[in-house]
């Protein structure tokens, strides 16, 4: 108990004084504010990215891709096959006893991007008229849905504010026919960063006649094993399927891993810089202290209640730095909308997301770089022989 | 210069400070050096092949094919010395995460891009090997190919026509760059375009996108809008640009680059102008009476002023050399790490490191150093 008395009067007094070196505990401060930003900020990319992705994904929807085909964009699928696919065993029927599946076509096209002015690849994608069972949280929130057969589009809300010109009512060239944006949809995903529209009509302008995917709504989630089983054993068929939770989740790792260590290894470095800063500041700090406490050890107070006084006070200055960062990470960056391209190589938009976890471990780097940088100087100051301390001013 | 003894005697008085203030500045300019690195391999250069290359895809998206027939057209228009083509394939060697580009290409593509050396007789045997293929040399070290060897790949887009997803190759040549800083284009592989057309399922007859050399580099421009006039309403309406134009618009759809290396930068010397600025401060405030001798005994006060500003610049100027020294090890780490990766500290990034070496020693020295040349001798020296 008395030792914890020490510790808290020591720590006290040390704190008091921080208003006269205002100027080197901001040094703690603002480096470690610099790390846990830059480290908070970039995690945000990743997180945001692989967020929206997995946000698309579900565990009782199923994607059946051609065997081999990593992307929807790269797959394809002949009528006959989106036939038999969406007649086999464990797909969810309606009560009329149709199976709620969509074959989808899936192409890019250019469009002018606001941001830049240059055209960037847009993924338009054609959907079955049951999209909108099999894709629930996809609502229109502006105009209305595409008709069959009609040169139409509806536009996701984040391919809307990155691309120029989409707006309903404004015709969108592909080839040489005139299309018409119709509605505006929302779903929350990466879906909202295409462009919807009829799949045969689609076909037309790109002048194919076959599908990249077929997505199915499952019975319930364990009836997957089911549908796997019922279309690997089919001879007349070649295709890979996938849970739809599991086909968005492999799309995002490479970038979000690319991120991660891009991440971790600009704050480590970053981090060392701090860390020197801490010790420089730390030792500052106890130096010009030295009589002082030397003249508490001459009065009994221990060595260990010194050591983690210096401690704690470094801790708090990087815990003060930590919240500062993260909070500037935050205000800047949290639903900052960006977007890159995606695996059908065409722009997914998403929005950083600095969530409560991101925020979690930035605070415990900056914790981590206190601790290392009050360390050895703590030290210092507890071997500091008292006498010549003393006697040093 | 004569100063140096002494500017170098007030470093050395306090040794930990000087030593942590030196590595703090280290680690800035290794990430400065090493980030700056990153931003150059993804920046587009001008060069004299690049100019006079020109890529020809579709209007309606790059994945949309075109008609090999085209080329016959292409051909004619006046301006064109030669045209290539290309089909990408996307294939996998071994796993999913060995990515690296794979395309096949016309017979005549490689005399398009000089930049890759390839000796004679293994460019012959790619033009006499049907199931031929080349590679950079990059890749060859990263996966052992030797030429001789056969790589099999995996289709993603095009199964082969005997019902096998495996397409294999007989590696023929193993091309490197003419400059050590294209290296990147080293992470490629290049096979027949008549054996892929002839085994693929589906699309025959159609290429990629089709390689255009002009003959005057001036005119690039004319060119490009004169085959994109004769395609024009037509079924398969083209868009033409330059390569340079093409690479630039690839890379800004992968996200600005630039500018999120700027951001980091901004934040890391934002941080390390303050560590450094407050232990000068604090060096100078410790050596105020010993200022005031050296006035005492006739030091100019400009002499003391550069005196102290000596000191942040020599710091700022060793500390910034060894961690571009430490970055250009670095770089070569991450080239080493990151897959087809062919960074490296430049001449260009040195000469902005330099620049921020002397910005940094004079923005951090110049307020202490101010504060030396107005000091007043009796003030300072009452103060002890």
């Amino acid at each position: 108990m008395r030792w914890l008395e020490q510790i808290l009067e020591i720590t006290w007094m040390s704190l008091a004084t921080i208003p006269q070196r205002l100027g080197s505990a901001l040094v703690i401060v603002g480096g470690i504010a610099g790390v846990v930003g830059v480290l908070v900020a970039l995690l945000a990319i990743g997180e945001g990215f692989q967020a929206v992705l997995a946000q698309a994904g579900r565990l009782d929807d199923a994607i059946v891709l051609r065997k081999g085909a990593s992307a929807e964009l790269n797959s394809g699928l002949s009528r006959e096959d989106v036939v038999l696919i969406a007649q086999a065993p464990g797909i969810l029927r309606d009560s009329a006893g149709n199976p709620i599946a969509s074959a989808e076509v899936v192409v890019v096209a250019n469009l002018p991007k606001r941001s830049s002015g240059t055209d960037a690849n847009v993924e338009i994608r054609g959907v079955g008229p049951r999209v909108w069972e099999l894709r629930s949280n996809a609502r229109i929130v502006e105009g209305r849905r595409f008709e069959t057969g009609k040169r139409e589009l509806v536009i996701g809300r984040g391919a809307r504010t990155e691309f120029d010109g989409l707006e309903v009512g404004r015709t969108v060239r592909l080839g040489l026919q005139d299309w018409t944006v119709v509605g505006v949809f929302a779903s929350g995903d990466a879906h909202e960063s295409e462009l919807w529209s009829d799949p045969e009509v689609l076909q037309g302008a790109y002048n194919r006649d076959g599908y990249q995917s077929v997505t199915v709504k499952l019975t319930d989630a364990e009836a997957f094993d089911t549908l796997r089983a019922a279309l690997s054993s089919d001879p007349r068929l070649t295709v890979d399927v996938q849970r739809t939770r599991d086909y968005y989740a492999t799309q995002s790792e490479d970038l979000t891993r690319l991120i991660r260590i891009l991440g971790m290894a600009i704050a480590a470095i970053m981090g060392v810089g701090a860390v020197f800063g801490a010790l420089n500041t730390m030792y500052a700090a106890v130096s010009t202290r030295s009589r002082e406490i030397a003249t508490l050890r001459a009065l009994g107070f221990s060595a260990t209640p010194v050591v983690i006084s210096v401690m704690l006070e470094a801790a708090l200055l990087a815990l003060a730095g930590g919240v500062i960062g993260a909070g500037i990470a935050w205000a800047a960056f949290d639903n900052y909308t960006a977007s890159t391209l995606g695996a059908n190589f065409s722009q997914v938009v998403f929005a950083f997301q600095v969530s409560p976890r991101l925020i979690l471990n930035g605070l415990l780097w900056a914790l981590g770089i206190g601790l290392l940088g009050g360390l050895f100087p703590a030290v210092h100051a507890a071997r500091q022989p008292v006498t010549s301390a003393l006697r040093a001013l | 210069m004569k100063f140096l003894p002494l500017v170098w005697a007030a470093l050395l008085r306090k040794k930990v400070r000087t030593i942590l203030t030196l590595l703090s500045i280290i680690v800035a300019f290794l990430l400065f050096g090493m980030l700056d690195a990153v931003r150059v391999a993804f920046t587009v250069r001008d060069s004299l092949e690049g100019a006079s290359r020109l890529v020809v895809s579709s209007r309606l998206s790059i994945i949309q094919p075109l008609p090999y027939a085209d080329l016959a057209q292409i051909r004619r228009i006046p301006g064109v010395e030669q045209v290539a083509f290309a089909n990408w394939f996307g294939g996998i060697y071994q796993e999913r995460k060995n990515f690296f580009a794979n395309f096949a290409v016309s017979p005549d593509y490689l005399d398009m891009y000089p930049e890759f050396v390839l000796p004679e007789e293994q460019r012959q045997a790619f033009l006499d090997t049907r199931t031929g293929a080349i590679v950079g040399n990059n890749l060859a070290k990263r996966y052992g190919f030797k030429v001789g060897d056969r790589i099999p790949l995996q289709a993603t887009i095009f199964p082969h026509r005997n019902g096998d997803n495996t397409w294999t190759f007989d590696l023929v040549g193993i091309f490197h760059t003419r400059e050590a800083r294209d290296r990147n284009q080293e992470d490629q592989m290049l096979f027949r375009y008549d054996y892929f057309d002839e085994g693929r399922t589906f699309g025959q007859g159609t290429v990629g996108w089709y390689m255009v050399k002009v003959d005057d580099p001036g005119r690039a421009q004319q060119v490009a809008q004169a085959i994109d006039r004769l395609f024009a309403n037509s079924a398969d309406e083209t868009r033409t640009q330059t390569e340079k134009q093409f690479t630039l618009d690839f890379a800004k759809q992968i996200g600005d680059i630039g500018l999120i290396v700027s951001s980091i930068m901004g934040a890391v010397f934002f941080t390390i102008l303050l560590l450094t600025g407050n232990t000068m401060s604090q060096a100078v405030r410790e050596r105020i009476p010993e200022l005031a001798v050296l006035k005492t005994i006739g030091f100019s006060n400009q002499s003391v002023l550069w005196l102290v500003l000596g000191e942040s610049l020599l710091l700022a100027v060793i500390g910034g050399s060894v961690g571009m020294l430490l970055a250009m090890a670095g770089a070569g780490a991450l080239s080493a790490a990151f897959r087809g990766g062919a960074f490296a500290v430049g001449a260009q990034s040195w000469l902005t490191g330099l620049m921020i070496m002397l910005v940094l020693g004079v923005a951090v020295g110049l307020p202490p150093a101010w504060r030396a040349m107005r000091l007043r001798i009796v003030d300072a020296l009452i103060e002890r």
